[in-house]
């Protein structure tokens, strides 16, 4: 059985950071799991630093509030710095590419780096940015099928960004193919 | 849902029928969500111009017999003290929430307990106390407003919500409550108008005569004393336990994690978390403290739940503390620190403990 997995998703305020978290721990909860999203709520906006933890687990989450990550989403070099050494031993990291200048060097994890904001733009929407990291990131750790993420995400999308659902479905597909060549080269 | 929506919507499912409040972070949810929400079912929502109005306002609308709630902060919690104080001579129902931030003074809007002893000694002036409910999950900050308008009514008497920054933010799975499943109360105080056929309702806090203000005084007292039948508190692997966790709110949780790492290192430690802050679980706390080697109090301030757990305990073991102030969250991994640090310090034979 699953116990608690704990991520840490982290960036600067616009990355759609807090709304990954929401997205991933939505669709966590309507497959039935336990779930928690706890975002740091500071003075951030636009441009500031920002970042969530989910937890998902089969049974009652206790704290929702960890210092060690069994999974990191890492949208900025700052966040890097800060998140990199606070990954369980064995767990996993994804980063943004291009937003990372020095790349992690830890080796008893596993290190995805994943061109997403490259993918997005050639979609003609930076905004799904986070959405190519995502599909990345549940490509490695199927913690919610990608069924139940998509359906999550209408439900959180409000109504009038509904016609771009489509759009986010074909930046989630990129983002597991994109996990799945690298698996293959690696 | 967040907390603070989740508390918000759980509001109007309990029949509120009036809520007065003024912004502050981290609760400006609760009044954003009921400014959204609450018109089209009837309730009135009104951000006054200061807490110090809201409170009042809340003293008005108790007094006429309405469903009443409000909230702020720590800050505006602050300002609100002298109307709470008259709510409670008055023996007025209302329902006050707190989601507390770090403090003293404006501090930080990040989560903090540091409100304990603001909530729990009465806060205001005079001998008197509120009830007061400590949620630690959005399902509870659902849930206890609820038991907050209940005990409320029940009592005439103000109810706190005692919640932190942290659980009005954060987003967890909640069932909301049915709505209407919380009956109205018959207020036959209430000043609504007076019929023919009986004396006039007077509702004041001022009774110049001290042998009448003596009077009132006693009626509260006596009222406290009922309501020390409330108490609610979850113990959590206590049954076996040798070092004894007390924890509320958010803290319970991060001590709760902290019990699950500790037990993974074989050490035998359990949580009893008060849901009660007021009236204070002492007599559970006293009769678990006899079983246990020693006691530690995990807090978001300097200590302040420490006393009521040094006076239910009353010497018989001693009580640690650990905490994090001004904003700042203990990890689990601290708390783990703390309870294999008291382990160590204790090890003593098993024949000798038994005596």
């Amino acid at each position: 059985m699953m116990r608690a997995h704990e991520i840490i998703i982290a960036g600067f305020g616009g990355q759609g950071v807090l709304s990954m978290g929401q997205l991933l721990a939505y669709g966590a909860m309507v497959e039935g799991k336990d779930v928690s999203w706890m975002p740091s709520y500071g003075p951030e906006m636009r441009g500031g630093t920002a970042n969530c933890i989910v937890i998902i687990s089969e049974t009652r989450i206790s704290s929702p509030i960890v210092s060690c990550f069994d999974s990191a989403i890492i949208l900025n070099q700052p966040s890097l710095e800060k998140f990199e050494g606070r990954v369980k031993p064995g767990g996993l990291l994804v980063y943004e590419e291009s937003a990372v200048i020095q790349p992690p060097t830890r080796e008893d994890i596993e290190i995805l780096a994943v061109p997403a904001l490259q993918e997005a733009m050639k979609l003609n929407k930076r905004q799904v940015t986070n959405v190519v990291m995502l599909g990345a990131f549940i490509e490695r750790r199927p913690l919610v099928s990608a069924e139940g993420l998509l359906k999550a995400l209408k439900s959180v999308l409000p109504e009038r960004h509904h016609h771009l659902l489509p759009l986010n479905r074909q930046a989630f597909q990129i983002g597991r193919e994109l996990a799945q060549r690298k698996e293959a080269t690696a | 849902m967040k907390g603070n929506e989740a508390l918000a919507e759980a509001a109007l499912r309990a029949g509120l029928q009036a809520y007065f409040g003024y912004p502050i972070t981290p609760q400006s949810e609760i009044l954003e969500y009921l400014t959204e929400h609450a018109p089209q079912r009837g309730v009135v929502v009104l951000q006054a111009e200061s807490e110090l109005a809201a409170i009042n306002m809340i003293y008005g609308a108790s007094g006429a017999g309405a469903r009443v709630m409000t909230s702020s902060s720590g800050p505006g919690i602050s300002l609100m003290q002298e109307g709470i104080s008259y709510m409670a001579s008055a023996q007025l129902p209302c329902l006050i929430v707190n989601v507390s931030r770090g403090g003293p003074g404006l501090g930080t809007i990040q989560p903090s307990q540091g409100d304990y002893f603001q909530a729990v000694k009465g806060g205001g002036h005079g001998d008197y106390h509120t009830i007061v409910l400590a949620p630690s999950s959005v399902q509870e900050m659902a849930d206890f407003v609820f038991e907050g308008f209940r005990l409320a009514e029940l009592y005439r008497t103000p109810a706190l919500i005692l919640a932190d920054g942290a659980l009005g933010q954060m987003m967890e799975k909640v069932e909301l409550p049915k709505e209407g499943s919380l009956p109205r109360t018959d207020k036959p105080w209430a000043t609504v108008g007076k019929p023919a056929w009986r004396e006039r309702n007077i509702i004041t806090s001022l009774h110049i005569e001290p042998e009448k203000m003596e009077q009132v005084n006693l009626e509260l007292q006596a009222k406290y004393r009922a309501m020390q039948k409330e108490v609610r508190y979850e113990e959590i692997k206590t049954k076996d336990a040798e070092i004894l966790l007390v924890a509320f709110g958010l803290a319970a949780r991060i001590a709760q994690k902290a019990v699950e790492l500790a037990r993974e290192r074989e050490i035998k430690v359990g949580l009893l978390r008060p849901i009660t802050l007021y009236p204070f679980p002492s007599y559970g706390i006293s009769e678990l403290s006899r079983k246990v080697t020693a006691l530690l109090v995990v807090e978001m301030n300097a200590g302040q739940m420490v006393e009521d757990v040094q006076l239910a305990v009353s010497g018989r073991r001693p009580v640690h503390f650990k905490g994090r102030m001004g904003g700042m969250i203990p990890s689990p991994e601290e708390v783990l620190e703390a309870i294999e640090s008291i382990a160590e310090s204790y090890r003593i034979p098993a024949f000798e403990r038994s005596m």
